[in-house]
């Protein structure tokens, strides 16, 4: 039985090698560092969710139906009548927030390594694509259960375009399709979001995975491995990816898929914030909700939107401010201008910098799920720029942080007092 | 770059021109696509004007009426809400609508053609959410100075009962005054002016 099989292999492999070359080159002999820690699990984590989302999206599509009046029923139909439906929706929805949460800490590992520095630009720009690909991938789904947040999210994000001087009414109009957003909006978000979307995340995933295996990964030193290369030519600080990060990462999808259940079975809707209450409600043109917030992963940025002032009766300042806040991020390896890469030998500059950025990325984050009064007002002589809300004051404080962490990172790396790097990773 | 002689210019030529015309013709077939995703005839078609009939709006009250699938409100203001509005000019961004947010038949005091009787689209000129109705009695969850009209709740913009928005909010022009007109005292028509626009 086995030569059997083992003289098939042989067949398939004569005919065609590059797929035993493609096992090798990307898995069985890619040396990745040997001192790979907990940070490490977030991209392969990724991958998983990118996954678990394709999987569970194709079943969701056999039911869903994308027309104005029916998705909402066909939504409730799929979580009341479809056997197993309910789960298929909820996975899908968890992991929307599971994959932001995975990625967010992915980028800080980023961060906190060095991992977008010379020679890996390209592997963080792909990367940063990938961010921008998800967000809009986000976006387009979150409209289709029709909700009354679904609804009154593309409103408001569609006329963030409008606001574009010149161009912006016209923009507004072309990617709804109708003066208003309707069933040809969810139509063609339908189709954004379950294809075109889909197929360039797979390509940029592609693109970053083969840039990375072409400079080889980064490691919590910040050391480059393949300085140091044995006899073989293989690094002496590398192992084969397969099978030892196979089977760490097997752990870590272990304990994440624990978690994952856990929040599938006994909180799907995460208090409103993976699901939010308003949108058990069908879309209503008519009616806009109480108090509207987008989901928790856009808030940081919706947070900036904001907290800018109109400036000259236009509110596309705080459109500019919010779009410049995510693309700062493809900038990052021309901005740091530090000698090492791991924060383990980086300077109390650098240090202080990405603290006060993670807390203000966080409060910011914080702000954009809750009203602009959620701290009470200032008392009167204190009405400054036209706005006594407390809440407004602080998001304004953390959006010139957040430009600061990037603005000055040139002046704040460069100066900052390095420690030496040893030759070799340590354990 | 030695062999520079022997790059055949015909060719080369021949190459670069078919690459142009390929170009043009990619750019010619994405045209219909980017077409596609324009308003269709159908929804254009909707925007079509309505007539409403305000004899059953009391003193004091709003109605919603749907104009392009946007609410329009239509107000019968008292005496009490108009003098609101008078005091409201100093905390206004633009009191004197000067902004061509309304046609020029509402481009007044009151910004309406009849002062008792507001027009107006409403959608908030930030980004598209409806805002609430305050009135002048919700001081308590408004603040003491409030002179009663309309509140924003995604970003907190507030608007006076003519429609204009208050210093300090995320909005940055007042509410839209539709086009209308009267057919008589008490029929509207949204949407179309005397001009016929």
């Amino acid at each position: 039985m086995a030569s059997r099989l083992l003289a098939l292999w042989d067949w398939f492999d004569s005919r065609m090698p590059s797929v035993a070359e493609e096992w090798r080159k990307h898995a069985a002999e890619y040396y990745a560092p040997k001192n790979f820690n907990f940070w490490y699990f977030f991209g392969a984590l990724s991958l998983l969710v990118l996954v678990i989302q394709i999987v569970s999206g194709i079943f969701l599509t056999m039911n869903y139906k994308p027309d104005a009046a029916l998705a909402f029923g066909s939504v409730e139909y799929i979580m009341r009548d479809v056997p197993g439906g309910w789960i298929i929706r909820y996975i899908h929805s968890t992991g929307a927030s599971a994959f932001f949460i995975v990625v967010y800490l992915h980028m800080l590992r980023g961060l906190l390594y060095g991992s977008y520095k010379e020679p890996r630009e390209l592997v963080w720009i792909f990367g940063v694509l990938i961010y921008l690909t998800l967000m809009g991938e986000a976006f387009f789904g979150y409209l289709l259960p029709w909700g009354q947040m679904s609804y009154w999210g593309a409103q408001v994000i569609v006329n963030l375009f409008g606001t574009i001087p010149f161009v912006g009414p016209d923009l507004a109009l072309w990617i709804r399709g109708d003066y208003v957003v309707s069933d040809a909006t969810l139509n063609r978000f339908f189709a954004l979001h379950v294809i075109a979307l889909p197929l360039v995340l797979l390509g940029l995933v592609v693109a970053h995975v083969l840039a990375l295996h072409d400079v080889g990964s980064n490691n919590p030193d910040g050391v480059e491995i393949k300085k140091r290369k044995d006899a073989h030519g293989r690094p002496v600080d590398g192992i084969p990816f397969h099978p030892y990060y196979t089977v760490k990462d097997t752990v870590g999808a272990v304990v994440f898929l624990a978690i994952f259940c856990a929040v599938l079975f006994f909180a799907p809707e995460m208090g409103g914030y993976f699901l939010e209450n308003n949108n058990f409600i069908p879309a209503n043109p008519l009616l806009t909700p109480e108090h509207i917030a987008p989901v928790w992963y856009f808030t940081p940025y919706y947070s900036i939107l904001r907290a800018v002032p109109p400036l000259f009766n236009s509110q596309f300042p705080g459109v500019l401010a919010m779009g410049v806040a995510v693309l700062a991020f493809f900038f990052l390896p021309w901005l740091d201008r530090a000698p090492v890469k791991s924060i383990r030998y980086r300077g109390p500059y650098w240090k202080g910098a990405l603290a006060v950025f993670v807390v203000v990325f966080l409060v910011l984050g914080y702000l954009g799920v809750k009203p602009t009064t959620v701290w009470g007002q200032f008392a009167d002589p204190l009405d400054i720029l036209d706005t006594k809300d407390r809440a407004t004051w602080v998001a304004r404080v953390c959006s010139i942080l957040y430009f600061a962490f990037f603005v000055l990172m040139p002046w704040y790396t460069a100066r900052d007092k390095v420690k030496p790097v040893p030759d070799r990773v340590t354990m | 770059m030695s062999d520079n002689q022997k790059v055949d210019k015909t060719r080369r030529n021949l190459v670069v021109a078919t690459s142009v015309v390929g170009g043009a013709a990619s750019v010619g077939a994405a045209a219909p696509f980017f077409a596609s995703m324009l308003p269709s005839e159908r929804a254009k078609a909707a925007g079509a004007p309505i007539e409403v009939d305000i004899s059953a709006i009391a003193p004091g009250e709003l109605k919603v009426y749907e104009w392009r699938g946007k609410p329009v409100w239509v107000i019968r203001r008292t005496d009490a809400m108009l003098e609101a509005i008078r005091k409201s000019d100093p905390k206004l961004s633009d009191p004197k609508s000067e902004v061509l947010q309304q046609p020029a038949y509402a481009q007044n005091e009151f910004r309406s053609i009849k002062p008792h009787v507001m027009v107006v689209v409403g959608v908030c000129t930030h980004l598209g959410c409806s805002p609430q109705e305050k009135r002048i009695d919700d001081k308590a969850e408004m603040g003491a100075d409030w002179l009663g009209g309309f509140y924003c709740p995604c970003h907190g913009s507030k608007f006076d009962f003519a429609g204009r928005v208050y210093k300090g909010s995320p909005a940055p022009t007042n509410l839209v005054v539709p086009p209308y007109k009267y057919l008589s005292d008490n029929t509207l028509v949204v949407g179309e002016d005397k001009k016929g626009a």
